[in-house]
């Protein structure tokens, strides 16, 4: 056995984990897919005294559609959110970013919250809820709160969320029907953590962008808003877009950092490319429509 | 640390058991049960080898608590052939491709081949390729193992 010993605890409901987690006093860390934790574990990084398991909790799960919104069960496996109808059609940028989440193994058992929960800076997740202005809801037994997703992350794995608060739903706004999908990563290998990615979307209106959201992933200590790319573009006709120039105001909004992987120059560079190409043939191909 | 008692099965045989916490599904199929084809390297969910299927579902057995498993049905690298020894079919193409050649990473690949394959028997030489994704192979250079997914999806080799 590798952990440290722990307790564990499989409550059936969010008011029993949260319990759990306010009884815990802090040393308690909830486990949905434990694609990262169990790492973690093993490696004896994380020494929680008790583990608590959400996946028992049925009220976790599923995609569902309401009021504006697609709220997704955070204990969603990876591999049941990708083959969902509600997202293909009504959340395809999300969609697209979960295909290249871990390997087909690890889909099947990892989690969509437990990757937006983590906050892993250069994963596709939590830079997908940035980019498409998605909300965090949060649970303790003090209460329910929400927090958008660009609040959240305060840097790597470093989150708003209290010890004793567990992460309930997160609500993704709706886009409209048809919207353009903007995504593109460069990993070392296939399943690697992005050294630079981007997500996000488009939302066309007569000839002209009428909203645009877009996250950066390995850009800096947390996903990153291109908020001045998405203000170039937004009201702008598809003939009248200076690609190199947004590409360049995208760049401006990142901090990526130097580690054995690549610079921080490396990233800007590549990402200033990835931005540009992406773009464009986004645009040649909403022209050529 | 709290022991947990288990009911699971495994290659359709029941087993109950008792399992400290911080045992993974992994370790408890090797050193509680014996079935000591499912290989544990690495650990930490980068190798592949630990792969069996849990519920129809191939996962890494290394990223799984052994108490998670309670109820559920694990198919391991055991599971795979006939009782009376017939291999697997995808057992069969890598063997006859040269598809393992000390053999550790072969029971996850095995398994993971064998459920894409489950899911959809008309599974093309890229899905299955995409899913090796998540196995390491330090023997063969993976040449005989794309070998043998081009036997598998009726590909000529
Ligand atoms: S032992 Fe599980 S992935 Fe390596
Ligand atoms: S056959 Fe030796 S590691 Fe794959």
């Amino acid at each position: 056995m590798k952990p440290a010993p722990f307790d564990y605890a499989r409550p059936t409901s969010v008011a029993e984990a949260c319990q759990v987690l306010a009884d815990a006093g802090g040393g308690a860390t909830v486990i949905a897919g434990g694609q990262t934790l169990m790492p973690l574990l093993n490696l004896r990084m994380s020494q929680p005294f008790i583990l608590v398991d959400i996946n028992g909790i049925a009220g976790l799960k599923g995609v569902s559609r309401a009021d504006g919104a697609i709220r997704i069960g955070p204990a969603t496996r990876q591999a049941d959110a990708l083959k969902d109808a509600t997202l293909a059609q009504h959340l395809p940028a999300l969609v697209t970013a979960l295909g290249h989440v871990g390997h087909y193994q690890t889909r099947n058992r990892g989690t969509v919250g437990g990757s937006v929960a983590l906050g892993e800076p250069a994963a596709e997740m939590p830079a997908a809820a940035v980019a498409l202005g998605a909300t965090i809801e949060i649970t303790s037994v003090r209460g329910t709160r929400s927090v958008k997703a660009e609040e959240f992350y305060l840097g790597p794995y470093m989150t708003v969320l209290e010890p004793d608060e567990l992460v309930t739903g997160i609500s993704y706004p709706e886009w409209p029907e048809g919207h353009t999908v903007l995504f593109r990563e460069v990993a070392q290998r296939t399943g690697d953590f992005a050294l630079v990615g981007m997500v996000g979307a488009l939302a066309l209106e007569a000839g002209a962008i009428a909203r645009a959201g877009i996250g950066w992933f390995g850009m800096g200590p947390t996903p990153i808003r291109a908020r001045q790319a998405e203000r170039a573009l937004v009201g702008k006709a598809l003939g009248e877009i200076d690609v190199q120039a947004v590409a360049e105001l995208a760049v401006a909004d990142t901090a990526p950092f130097d580690d054995h992987h690549a610079s921080a120059e490396y990233r800007r560079t590549v990402g200033r490319r990835i931005f540009a190409r992406t773009l464009r043939e986004t645009l040649d191909i909403r022209s050529a429509a | 640390m709290s022991e947990h008692k288990i009911d699971l099965t495994v290659n359709g045989h029941r087993h109950s058991a008792t399992v400290e916490a911080r045992t993974s599904l992994g370790e408890f199929l090797r050193e509680g049960l014996g079935y000591t084809g499912t290989h544990l390297a690495c650990e930490h969910g980068v190798c592949g080898a630990c792969t069996v299927r849990v519920d129809g579902v191939a996962m890494r057995s290394c990223l799984m608590l052994a108490v998670q498993a309670n109820g559920c049905a694990i198919t391991t690298v055991e599971g795979l052939a006939k009782p009376d020894g017939t291999l697997h079919r995808v057992q069969q193409a890598l063997k006859d491709n040269f598809g393992l050649q000390c053999g550790f990473c072969t029971p996850g690949v095995a398994i993971t081949l064998a459920t894409v394959l489950e899911d959809n028997p008309s599974a093309t030489t890229s899905e299955m390729e995409e899913a090796m994704s998540g196995h390491i192979c330090r023997c063969t250079g993976y040449q005989g193992i794309r070998r043998a997914i081009r036997q598998l999806a009726g590909e000529p080799a």
